[in-house]
């Protein structure tokens, strides 16, 4: 039993800590937010020379082979800058897809430019009407000739404005729910018919309605088999959930230790607020929450690095702690920071928004709570 | 970052699974797993079995007739006790007192008393609380004073559990009233319960069960040779006991014992009823525990990884407290809801309902008192908010 960091989980914590120090600040942060594409280019050339965008692929195909261990390290640090560069829509979800189910001209096309930080992907995994079921697919893939048509929806696609390759989970046979008929397409930003509308989100990211009106894609872009995408599909899913719980977990420790300094400074009735008992406990709450959110994180990531416990029971575990009792953690930070909570200046607002935007993506608390019922 | 056992906990594991599975009694285990008071005789025939294994002690060191067990090899013993449901310790004498003496008492002392203890011949009570020193503990007012070669002791302790079988008591009493802080002045006591001027009184709990007791103290006299340590110092002596009071009381497997009951028992249809399994909200209650042990495991396990890496255990002590008393009280109130109405029924003469409904209410009532005892919550909450949070 051991659960210190590895060599690569320290060197990957030092270099995200020294980078978000020395690089980026809050206000850097915002500024990035509030540009035209809604993130840094620059910032993103630093994450791919950093090697970042390499660790979760095979070091055959130019990766570091990272597990979801190093991942949970990487994204857990990354919360702490509340980093807006779309490592999530980029790496973990259409780098995910195409690592698993690319062949070797389709990843030198579009997964190796993907590490290198050449290329910006995401994947449309969501429907207007799917709510939280990656099966619920309703958009159709028909073959025209040696081609395929692509007709339907998806929402609330991230990186999707900018994303110059979306990844496209249609459905080729069977019916919305089915876990068999899902086929991957790789399907290039600027392809006729697809249409995109982009928008922020409340937590300064970016996201988009894609339209897809008989958008023909040729073969050659199906990632793996017809009718058989949901393995990969599903497995990038789990990645990219236990990423965004690293995340939310890292969120919930900056918000808790936040709160307690702010506590200890902010004077009221003469005295700090923090020698308040009824304020002391709720943030003592707040840390066990932490605790235990840590705690059954990683028994998560453990899992899916394959330690023999059941990886979906485990996943929808740690989701459902950072949604229930993580929520309550920003809500808390909020009430505790008074006036200053609810203002725009600072940063705990911004660390609650992006918490709470994690809780309503993969599963909200409800959700997985009611996938560990049955 | 791992969680797997070395080739060596892995033996020793099995070992200590063979044991429960072959030496724990079964007339023992069926009383158990009904859920049922372990009768006294049973208690200390269940602790001598274990000392006859040589098992009675897992914290103390070998020169004392410990087992000498790594912190990984304790967590395994008492994962498997808990896995078997097997009757924790009865903690007075091998839990507390004995570190107390071996830590802190005279050669003459644990020659004198650790081997009662770890053979279990010698019933311990512990005689801390007061009616007026709960939660506030400094603040006891039992007073023991020098005359000549003995202490004269005067005054009220109680919550003084399953006190009615105690031969010995170990007391916190106040040598010293002219004192800077109320910490000081406090003294360590080891007291013969057959001292004249000792009474014991019972009180009766919620539930219905005499497990506590009042003891008071009119002109005992204790021989000055029962004190431990020094004179003045039992509030140090006495801190250290309950840190292992806390770290016992985390219950995840116990509690996972329960759960895995509770969830075996739902799918099952008790008295013709639809199976409970179909009880969308009872399930999504249990799944919620289950979330909720399961992250106490964890921070369990990396407490441990610490403490077994070499640092001392610290203030995790009251995080698994708060933690592990709060779920296992969520966990009783699953078992009433399961019950429904068979939960009413008053300890019946003569069988009413199925398994142990009817005493899924007098654990509910008993259980009350895990989140009040070993430092209230709310003292844990004060304990982490100041060693923790510097707050």
């Amino acid at each position: 039993m051991d659960f210190t960091h590895s060599e690569l989980q320290t060197m990957l914590a030092d270099s995200i800590g020294k980078f978000i120090d020395n690089e980026y600040d809050f206000d850097t942060r915002q500024t990035y937010a509030g540009s035209e594409r809604g993130f840094s280019d620059d910032v993103w050339a630093t994450f791919a020379e950093l090697g970042w965008t390499a660790l979760p692929f095979a070091e055959e195909d130019g990766g570091i082979g990272g597990d979801a261990v190093d991942l949970m390290v990487l994204m857990q640090n990354i919360a702490r800058g509340l980093v807006v560069e779309p490592y999530l829509a980029n790496v973990v979800l259409a780098g995910g897809v195409l690592g698993r189910a690319a062949n070797e001209a389709q990843k030198a096309q579009w997964l190796y430019p993907l590490i290198a930080g050449d290329l910006q992907a995401t994947l449309a995994f969501v429907e207007p009407q799917s709510r939280y079921d990656v099966t619920d697919i309703a958009t159709t893939a028909a073959r025209s000739g040696g081609d395929w048509i692509l007709n339907g929806s998806k929402g609330l696609v991230p990186n999707g404005g900018t994303a110059d390759l979306v990844v496209v989970p249609a459905r080729t046979s069977g019916q919305p729910g089915d876990t068999a008929g899902i086929t991957l397409f790789a399907v290039p930003g600027d392809t006729r018919g697809l249409q995109r509308t982009a928008y922020a989100t409340f937590d300064g990211l970016r996201a988009a309605e894609i339209a897809f009106d008989g958008v023909r894609v040729p073969a050659d872009h199906v990632l793996g088999e017809v009718d058989a995408g949901f393995a990969a599909l599903d497995a990038t899913i789990d990645d990219a959930t236990l990423a965004v719980c690293a995340e939310a977990v890292g969120l919930m420790q900056a918000l808790t230790n936040k709160t307690v300094e702010y506590a200890k400074q902010r004077e009221q009735f003469g005295v700090p607020i923090g020698t308040f008992q009824a304020l002391q406990h709720r943030m003592v709450d707040m840390l066990m929450s932490c605790e235990k959110a840590q705690s059954a994180l990683i028994w998560a990531v453990l899992a899916r690095a394959g330690s023999g416990d059941d990886v979906k029971r485990a996943i929808s575990t740690i989701k459902y702690l950072v949604g229930s009792v993580g929520q309550k953690v920003g809500e808390e930070a909020v009430q505790i920071h008074g006036g200053m909570g609810v203002t725009w200046e600072l940063d705990v607002a911004h660390q609650f928004k992006r918490l709470t935007a994690i809780n309503r993506q993969f599963g909200n608390a409800d959700w997985h709570l009611d996938r560990l019922a049955t | 970052m791992h969680v797997t056992f070395s080739d060596a906990e892995l033996a020793f594991q099995d070992e200590v699974r063979s044991f429960f599975r072959d030496e724990y009694p079964d007339d023992i285990r069926e009383v158990a797993d009904a859920g049922a008071g372990i009768e006294p005789e049973v208690q200390i025939r269940w602790q001598k079995i274990l000392h006859e294994k040589g098992w009675a002690a897992p914290n103390w060191p070998v020169e004392y007739g410990g087992t000498g067990w790594t912190p990984v090899q304790k967590y395994i013993y008492a994962r498997e006790e808990g896995f078997a449901n097997a009757p924790t310790i009865v903690p007075f004498g091998l839990n507390m007192v004995g570190p107390v003496i071996y830590t802190f008492g005279s050669d003459e002392q644990k020659q004198r008393f650790l081997p009662d203890i770890l053979a279990s011949n010698v019933w311990w009570a512990q005689g801390y609380s007061e009616p007026g020193a709960g939660s506030d503990l400094a603040s006891l007012k039992t007073r023991a004073d020098l005359v000549g070669d003995h202490y004269v002791v005067n005054g009220t302790k109680t919550w003084t559990t399953l006190g009615q079988y105690a031969d010995w008591i170990f007391c916190l009493v106040r040598t010293s009233s002219d004192v800077a802080r109320r910490q000081e002045g406090i003294s360590f006591l080891l007291v013969d319960m057959n001292t004249p001027g000792i009474s014991v009184k019972p009180i009766v709990l919620l539930d219905g069960t005499h497990e506590v007791n009042e003891i008071h103290f009119e002109d005992a006299e204790v021989p000055v040779e029962n004190l431990v340590g020094e004179e003045g110092k039992g509030w140090t002596y006495g801190k250290v006991l309950l840190q292992h009071e806390r770290t016992n009381s985390a219950n995840t497997f116990r509690s996972a014992y329960r759960l895995r009951k509770l969830r075996e028992q739902a799918a099952r249809s008790v008295r013709g009823a639809t199976p409970l399994a179909e009880d969308r909200n009872f399930m999504r209650r249990l799944a919620d525990a289950e979330a909720h042990l399961k992250s106490l495991e964890y921070i369990e396990l990396r407490t441990l990884a610490s403490v077994a890496s070499g640092k001392a255990p610290g203030p995790e002590s009251s995080f698994l407290k708060l933690i592990g008393t709060e779920i296992g009280q969520q966990i009783d109130a699953l078992y009433m809801d399961a019950a429904g109405y068979y939960a009413l029924p008053y300890r019946p003469a003569t069988s009413i309902g199925e398994g142990g409904e009817t005493r899924t209410a007098l654990r509910y009532f008993n259980q009350r008192k895990t989140t009040i005892y070993a430092g209230s919550n709310e003292v844990q909450r004060n304990i982490i908010a100041k060693h923790v949070l510097g707050l």
